[in-house]
């Protein structure tokens, strides 16, 4: 594939055909049939080509070109190497099953005109694309603010509704403060050479201090976009008010994006990183991650409960990032290719399983218009698509064999529990810790999938409009079980995942798992010996299948297989209603009351003489009190001290003026 | 994998398909005999189980196709599950298929069906059930697979063949670790099969239960094999417990005078571990719900001192 046509050109070719799509879009911006079904349609072939693309460059030799645009001086640096082409293939193989379901999915009549929403979503998909081919600061930065506005636009797609412009703004202004952070690390990182391109950096040795204070912009900058604690809380406002496949795109790939960012820069740019990074990276995965599925837990809205779920795995795939940061650290190499396969599998397998399940609401809020967990309930039988490829999401979400988030769990487990040759004896009792913490997360994270599966699809419908739900039509359903045989086969064939991703750690640790024989064989995943530890997909589901065949078979050949339809038993109460089964509320219950101090809670209860008793609890952030409204009243009363000095009179200008001149004398004379 | 080998793993499974009922009988029977009551025959499991297999089976109306698959999923994941976990040997095929992490993943495969199914009828008991089963796996699991970590630290190794090797052959001593293990399995295990401090297996008041509540609508094959689950999960856990803390008698190679030696060995274990069991439940008090989590999270606290034990002091 190197010699007749490098990869890099064919991702740039999907690049443009994306910008060229978009712009097509321009010529009939109210036809929605020609954008539904020609444009997308062509922009899901292109993601596909991207991803053959990716894979063919994965175990290739790095190739650089630079683009004759940009400023004069300041050409685009394009370079494709093994880690961005993971990262460009976990984008082509997730928005070829997103735009497919988009194509279905968009309506005529909701807010922007088709042909421009088709811009907006072709320049966010070429942009995404760009920041992980770009080779220098300048067009990384370029590409990082393109991606930012035209998700921007995307999320305020209903811009109409207050609640969304507010949740764009938010998204907006949290991505320029990481936007900010992100230009001061490349400003620390070029060490005063004034070149800013990527091998310049990586040519420099940067000293401790600088170096540390290089990773530590990174971690904050690409964090605010990634949403680690506390900059999460643009995510559970901005994925709600998007439509669903703007939501899925952005959850399952532009996070992946500030992901890879860190691991640029930390560990191909910085060079070997510092072990004491690695547990900063860790502590603050650790606190993203639990922080992010007890809220998930509390939530009523199913977005915002896919959004907590987000910034849960985000911290999970940090976790991993830092713990190969440590490994790296003390040059334990085998260790640290173990837990960047397994970062980076999470990372593969966030994008597909949490793009399913985002666009698994988007089908039922279409059907239903109701995203409150509350008012739904029994939709497995009207959409019996979307259940099943949900459930697939659901098992994947929680982290459970056979699917494919039990294999990056799994990885992620292992590289925790083999630390003790970790030289330091603190960090030794450390990491244990962590496990624990790792273990209580994937734990909860089952709660939360089984509150929004069984919630939403499961039971009786909880209004009489649910019962004339539709299913998704042709084109979701293509791009729902494209996301499913995805899941699925990350699951199964685990090994070959990490054959194929395992250049990665190859390059950036400088060892990988192939290159030891460390991975197992076709059937036996075992990263680092069989007798240490195997874990077989294959053989389980298997397994499992033939049991319950078996059993099937034999109750009938022996027993029968007779049923009879009745109405439900429970302890013989003829009076239930749907309105009886557990609500969302009820059901986060024992959670909103086990971690009480990590919510702010307001509850109004009814009294005994209320004529209309009524009975609500509100769950909010309680980072907004203990950060944000802090920020915000410091910037006020600065601002108004500040105010002061503005009279409106020309006269009191011209003074400031005159001080500040007859100062700067002053100064310059002494 | 070779012909012994797979009688081997045969034979496991036939035992726990035998085994499972007749220790949850055997249980039952002690638990009589504690309380003062006349006791069941031991088979008494196989003929509620040969009983219900018989009856028809009746389904809501609102049943999905969930609920008829269930419990054939939790009976597949429980018998894997009991074929994977070292009985009487070692050495079983199936074994590398999963490690200690995966076989808590298996449990938690099951309960997530389980608690899918209670839902899938949509009955106020059916989400009180679900919500209170998950509510005890979310803070049980963290706990079990603490067990699992302090186990396998010791032998540097997840997988159950290697610890119980390794665990057998060390010189025997006490360690601490194990012990602080050793409480917080017995907890965790008291609270994942549904036993007296957290959960009644024979109630009949409805607000108290949690494993009942959930399969309150099953009845007639889909609750035989709900019930048969159930045991073949006390089975499980009871072996898993018995290779982690007590692994001596296990034969590591297929050879048949080892198996036929580790047959009645694995079956006095068991017995003496059913009449413990039986104990707890008589002199123990059920709790309210909401001491669970404090319970569960003594044992999550135990399990991680364990851990620190074995990492701090080697001990």
């Amino acid at each position: 594939m190197n010699g007749a046509f490098p990869a890099v050109d064919g991702a740039l070719a999907v690049v443009a055909a994306w910008l060229a799509i978009g712009l097509a879009g321009l010529l009939a911006p109210r036809s929605f049939r020609f954008v539904a079904h020609v444009l997308f349609p062509l922009s899901a072939l292109a993601s596909l080509a991207l991803a053959a693309f990716g894979l063919a460059a994965i175990p290739g030799a790095p190739q650089a070109l630079v683009l004759p645009i940009g400023l004069p001086d300041l050409p685009f640096h394009v370079r494709l190497d093994a880690l961005s082409a993971f990262f460009l293939v976990i984008l082509g193989l997730a928005s070829a099953g997103i735009t497919i379901f988009a194509a279905g999915y968009f309506r005529a009549g909701e807010g922007t005109a088709p042909g421009v929403m088709c811009l907006q979503y072709q320049v966010f998909l070429a942009a995404m694309a760009m920041v992980m081919l770009a080779d220098d600061a300048y067009a990384f930065m370029v590409c990082w603010e393109l991606m930012a506005l035209s998700s921007f636009f995307l999320v305020t797609t209903n811009h109409r509704i207050p609640e969304i412009q507010h949740a764009g703004f938010l998204y907006l202004l949290i991505a320029h403060v990481g936007a900010i952070a992100i230009l001061l690390c490349f400003g620390v990182l070029q060490a005063n050479t004034g070149d800013y391109t990527f091998a310049n950096m990586r040519a420099q040795h940067l000293p401790v201090v600088p170096a540390s204070a290089a990773f530590l912009l990174a971690l904050f900058g690409f964090g605010a976009k990634a949403g680690i604690l506390p900059l999460h809380v643009w995510l559970p406002e901005a994925h709600p008010a998007a439509p669903s496949p703007v939501s899925a795109l952005m959850s399952g790939v532009m996070l992946k994006t500030a992901i890879y960012g860190m691991a640029r820069v930390t560990f191909d740019i910085l060079g070997p990183p510092l072990w004491w990074w690695g547990v900063i990276a860790l502590a603050i995965g650790l606190a993203t991650a639990l922080f992010g599925v007890v809220f998930a837990a509390a939530q009523v809205d199913m977005k915002r409960l896919l959004a907590y779920s987000s910034i849960e795995n985000i911290g999970l795939v940090v976790i991993a990032m830092g713990l190969a940061i440590v490994f790296t650290g003390y040059r334990m190499l085998p260790l640290a290719a173990l837990a960047m396969t397994a970062m980076l599998y999470h990372c593969a397998n966030h994008a597909v399983f949490k793009s399913l399940l985002f666009l698994g609401t988007g089908s039922v809020l279409h059907a239903t218009q109701e995203r409150n967990l509350g008012k739904l309930g029994g939709l497995m039988r009207f959409m019996p698509w979307v259940a099943v490829t949900s459930l697939v999401g659901v098992i994947a979400s929680a982290g459970l064999p056979p699917s494919n988030g039990f294999v990056s769990e799994w990885l992620l487990l292992q590289g925790l529990l083999f630390t003790g040759a970790i030289p330091n004896p603190y960090l030794r009792m450390l990491v244990p810790v962590f496990a624990a913490g790792v273990v209580l997360v994937a734990a909860l994270a089952g709660y939360v999938m089984v509150k929004f599966f069984g919630v939403i699809f499961l039971g009786r419908p909880r209004e009489e409009k649910l019962a004339h739900a539709h299913d998704a039509g042709a084109l979701e359903r293509l791009g729902l079980v494209w996301l499913t045989a995805l899941c699925v086969l990350m699951g199964l064939f685990p090994v070959q995942v990490m054959q194929v991703m395992d250049p990665i750690p190859s390059m950036l640790v400088g060892h990988g798992l192939v290159q030891d024989g460390h991975i197992g064989n076709a059937f036996l995943l075992a990263p680092v010996s069989p007798e240490r530890a195997s874990y077989s997909p294959l053989a389980i589901l298997g397994a499992t299948l033939a049991i319950a065949a078996l059993a099937f078979v034999l109750v009938r050949r022996f027993y029968h297989g007779r049923v009879r339809r009745a109405a439900p038993w429970d302890c013989g109460y003829p009076w239930q209603t749907a309105r009886m089964q557990d609500t969302a509320e009820g059901f986060g219950q024992p959670i909103r009351q086990i971690f009480e101090p990590f919510y702010r809670m307001r509850r109004e209860l009814p009294t005994a003489f209320d004529a209309a008793p009524r009975y609500r609890v509100t769950v909010e952030d309680p980072m907004w009190g203990w950060i944000y409204v802090r920020i915000a009243t410091a910037t006020e009363s600065v601002s108004r001290v500040v105010g002061r000095l503005q009279r409106g009179r020309i006269s009191i200008y011209l003074l400031y003026s005159f001080v500040t001149l007859v100062a700067l004398l002053f100064l310059t004379q002494a | 994998m070779n012909v012994e080998g797979v009688l081997a793993q045969l034979a496991a499974l036939v035992a726990a398909l035998v085994l499972a009922p007749l220790l949850t009988g055997w249980v039952n029977m002690w638990r009589a005999w504690l309380q003062g009551r006349t006791a069941p025959p031991l088979t008494q499991p196989f003929r509620a189980l040969h009983k219900l297999f018989w009856k028809e089976s009746v389904m809501a109306h609102s049943a999905s196709p969930m609920y008829r698959a269930a419990p054939y999923a939790v009976f597949s994941c429980m018998l894997l599950a009991s074929m994977i976990v070292p009985t009487i040997s070692t050495n079983l095929p199936l074994a590398p298929a999963a490690d200690a992490i995966a076989l808590v993943g298996l449990f938690a495969l099951a309960r997530l069906f389980m608690s899918l199914a209670a839902m899938d009828v949509g009955t106020a008991f059916g989400t009180l059930g679900a919500r209170r089963e998950m509510l005890v796996g979310f803070l049980a699991e963290p706990a079990f697979l603490m067990v699992v970590f302090t186990a396998s630290l010791i032998s540097s190794s997840t997988s159950l063949a290697t610890i119980v090797a390794s665990l057998a052959h060390r010189e025997l001593t006490i360690l601490p670790s194990l012990a602080f293990a050793g409480v917080a399995f017995t907890m965790v295990s008291l609270a994942e099969n549904a036993r007296v401090p957290v959960d009644n297996p024979a109630t009949h008041l409805e607000l108290t239960m949690i494993h009942e509540a959930m399969l309150l609508e099953y009845s007639g094959r889909h609750l035989a094999l709900m019930e048969w689950a159930a045991s073949l999960k006390l089975f499980a856990y009871s072996c898993a417990g018995l290779a982690l803390f007590f692994p001596w008698g296990i034969a590591e190679a297929n050879d048949r005078v080892a198996l036929a030696f580790a047959l009645p060995v694995v079956v006095a274990k068991l017995a003496a571990g059913g009449m413990l069991l039986a104990v707890i439940e008589t002199v123990l008090a059920k709790m309210r719900i909401f001491r669970v989590p404090e319970f569960l999270a003594t044992a999550f606290l135990l399990g991680v001192l364990a851990l620190l034990v074995r990492i701090l002091l080697g001990a």
